[in-house]
């Protein structure tokens, strides 16, 4: 199934199928469960995307309206009502708060007035009108330039690149262009309103072109801000406050989270502050940075180390934003706790956590009693059949953790 | 071929010409209208009518298009000059032969109206408002720049005007967003998106033209077709050397580019077109730079020196308009004369004026990567504990 809902014009009806796809993949718990069925009966093949345990069950997931509203983040909306949303719900919301409170905003991308591709516009372009989110050709260098454009003269563009695999195209664009209009200008432009939208990361079939986490790539940028969710609450506050920033922010969406995270988000209008990263548990024995959909990889892995190592207390970081990125919070926690695990899902070499490595080290090398871990993809393609290998599976996140914790 | 319709001044018929009952530059130009008949190799078109070849104009314009065009000429030769003293850095893109477009384009337009390009942009940013000092002090790489020193040859903006630009086509799908703009605020206005014969064969380009077409952008784009890619004639890269008919759906209109009127007249024809809703139009200006590519091209190597001294003297805009002036009765030769002295004091005096600016200050390195007010308050230096506030 893996390529037919890509640009396809009979979006709904293989969505449909992409969408069982992904209720099955919340639905699996546990990688346990996933590698017994690989080797169980032909009859009954195993799901390729059981990589992912339990997102549903996860207690980074705000279940409930109060354990929502406890956050001093969402302060603002703490009196307000939540609703029970997945995350393309979340994002949808958030982009029609953005167009309703913004005269000048428009939402366009491929496919975007019928809903997208992952249901992420649906009935925006019926509420807000065609000629403020409309359907773009499928040229993603174009989409970016005609955005930048349209954010020079002042507007708010929110732009859809479809899959972040095929980012590349306008990748010129957003760092050439996007990044630089400011300072090349000396300040008399800038494409502060241009947030461009991408969905993101590995869901079990996407192969070469449709699972790849590019965030590194921009994150070489100045210029540019990068900001990857975790979940609905996040992704509707975050993207928020990414289309209102004054600066080109690139917005890259974990796909795979899009149905199987499902929280009580608040109903009104709220942003989450873009540069700061969320310490989602306290620990004193060892940091572990993630963001995006590795976070349940990373809590898995946590638990499972935790069963080998009794006692074990962990402090883990939401990164949230990847450039500008929260340097104090994960310096500062190293410093407690003297050791570091960073997890993504792009390859080692030149990922993300190198850049946080090399800053940890220059900030707390007298204080830190184990080689960083960097538990990433292997330096390979994005392979189709042996995803479940190439990705930083919970064992390999749990092995790390040993290796910190036992040097 | 350029050469082929060149401009035989003689020929043109003077209709309507005004008593000539003035004797000075200032009586002459008040609200005296003249009508001038372009050549009849001036257009081009595919898909749309030509413009009229009659062109109506007062004295007062063509006066300032004279100006103009020898000011950027001067101003051009400043920076040759400053370049080759080493005084000036890097790239430099120097418009001259070129002058006609930048000049006829901002006469048939108002401020409403938004310029894009790329390289050789300092004749656009002066036409759009931008001093000769400060275009300068930016080449010079100096705290008076137009962008504060931090661009650079190909990085100078002015409110109308969103710059030049360094990569090739790129800037092509911005105009068509900046139109898109234009047209959701209701702003009855174009937007001209500017590159060379090398760019258009760019795919970019073509989303662009594809983009505008679809949602009827008020976008004109202009290929200025000077013959030469850097050192590639058009022929050698390009498989359809007619750039205006490339927009197959858009329909487009080659001008003489090295005739300020046929610029302008084109120019208000694509303004036109697209304010009332016609959709985007393409325009080839056919033009010639005398100049090499950049400051490290002599201009010489894919073409021979004689091509350039025709081109030079027989299709020079200046020389072009200067006769036109003098055989409708516009300016004197002394008046002429005056102007071109006026062009050299106030070049030479911004070349000065440029050279005596200070460099930007180091902290400027830091700002305008992010919104001053919004999140990033400081950026790493190159030492661990090096960071800087602002």
């Amino acid at each position: 199934m893996s390529m037919t809902f890509l640009r396809s014009p009979r979006l709904a009806t293989s969505l449909s199928t992409a969408s069982k796809n992904f209720v099955q993949q919340a639905s699996v718990k546990h990688l346990h469960t996933s590698m017994k069925n690989q080797y169980a009966a032909p009859a009954s093949p195993p799901p390729a995307e059981g990589f992912l345990p339990g997102v549903a069950n996860s207690k980074l997931i705000k279940h409930t309206h109060h354990d929502a509203l406890r956050n001093p983040e969402l302060a603002g909306v703490a009196n307000g009502e939540t609703k029970k949303m997945n995350t393309f719900q979340a994002v949808n919301d958030a982009m029609g708060i953005a167009l309703a409170t913004d005269d000048t905003a428009c939402v366009f991308g491929e496919d975007v007035a019928f809903g997208g591709v992952f249901r992420c516009t649906m009935g925006l372009s019926e509420m807000f009108g065609r000629d403020r989110v409309f359907n773009t050709p499928l040229s993603e260098q174009a989409i970016a330039g005609f955005g930048i454009g349209m954010a020079a003269m002042g507007s708010t563009a929110i732009a859809e690149i479809q899959f972040a695999d095929y980012i590349f195209p306008a990748f010129d664009q957003l760092v050439n262009e996007a990044a630089k209009y400011r300072y090349r200008s000396g300040g008399e432009f800038n494409v502060g309103g241009l947030c461009i939208r991408t969905p993101c990361g590995a869901v079990g079939h996407g192969g070469h072109y449709h699972s790849q986490h590019p965030e590194a790539h921009f994150a070489h940028t100045p210029g540019l801000k990068v900001v990857v969710p975790r979940s609905p609450i996040q992704a509707k506050g975050l993207l928020l406050a990414s289309i209102r920033d004054r600066n080109p922010v690139i917005f890259m969406e974990p796909k795979i989270l899009y149905r199987a995270a499902v929280e009580m988000v608040p109903v009104g209008d709220y942003e989450l502050p873009l540069g700061k990263a969320e310490i989602l548990t306290q620990g004193k024995d060892l940091t572990i940075v993630g963001w995006g959909a590795q976070l349940y990889v990373l809590e898995n892995a946590i638990q499972l180390a935790q069963k080998k190592m009794p006692g074990l207390s962990v402090e883990l970081i939401d990164l949230r934003t990847i450039l500008p990125w929260d340097v104090e919070t994960v310096c500062n926690s190293v410093n407690k706790t003297g050791r570091l695990l960073i997890a993504h899902e792009a390859p080692k070499t030149q990922g993300f956590a190198a850049e946080i490595a090399s800053t940890v080290m220059e900030r707390c090398f007298l204080r830190l009693e184990a080689p960083i871990q960097r538990i990433c993809s292997y330096d390979t393609p994005f392979p189709l059949v042996f995803e479940k290998f190439h990705v930083p599976d919970m064992i390999r996140c749990a092995e790390g953790i040993e290796r910190a914790m036992k040097f | 071929m350029l050469s082929s319709q060149k401009i035989n001044l003689s020929k043109i018929a003077a209709k309507a010409i005004t008593p000539l009952s003035f004797r000075t530059f200032a009586s002459s130009a008040v609200a005296r209208n003249v009508s001038i008949n372009l050549h009849q190799g001036s257009f081009e078109s595919y898909n749309c009518d030509a413009p009229s070849l009659e062109v109506n104009i007062s004295k007062e314009e063509l006066v300032r298009m004279y100006k103009s065009m020898v000011v950027m000429r001067r101003m051009e030769m400043a920076s040759d000059g400053l370049y080759k003293a080493k005084l000036i850095r890097g790239f430099c893109h120097l418009c001259t032969g070129q002058e006609a477009v930048a000049v006829g384009m901002e006469t048939a337009l108002t401020a409403e109206d938004k310029i894009i390009t790329a390289y050789r942009c300092h004749g656009f940013t002066y036409m759009r408002g931008g001093s000769i000092t400060s275009i300068l002090a930016e080449l010079l790489g100096r705290k008076a720049g137009i962008s504060g020193g931090k661009g650079g040859s190909m990085h100078m903006f002015t409110p109308n005007f969103y710059g030049g630009n360094g990569i090739v086509g790129a800037q092509v799908p911005l105009g068509a967003g900046i139109s898109f703009a234009q047209k959701y605020l209701g702003n009855k206005a174009a937007t001209f998106s500017l590159y060379g014969d090398g760019a258009s064969n760019q795919g970019q380009v073509f989303e662009a033209y594809n983009m505008a077409k679809l949602w009827e952008l008020p976008s004109v784009f202009v290929c200025e077709n000077n013959r030469y890619g850097m050192g590639t004639a058009a022929n050698r890269s390009s498989a359809n050397t007619s750039y205006f008919k490339r927009g197959d759906y858009i329909p487009g209109l080659k001008v003489n580019g090295m005739d300020v009127l046929a610029v302008h007249q084109a120019v208000a024809y694509a303004k036109e077109w697209t304010v009332s809703g016609k959709g985007p139009l393409l325009l080839e200006m056919e033009t010639y730079r005398y100049g090499g590519h950049s400051m490290s091209d002599p201009g010489t190597t894919y073409r021979t020196r004689e091509e350039i001294q025709h081109m030079r003297s027989n299709n020079d805009p200046i020389t072009g308009l200067k006769q036109r002036l003098l055989e409708f009765n516009v300016i004197t030769e002394d008046e002429m004369k005056a102007i071109d002295k006026a062009a050299r004091v106030e070049v030479d005096q911004a070349v000065e004026e440029a050279k005596a600016s200070p460099e930007p200050d180091v902290d400027q390195l830091f700002t305008q990567i992010y919104q001053k007010e919004a999140g990033v308050k400081s950026l790493r230096g190159r030492e661990p504990e090096e960071t800087h506030y602002y």
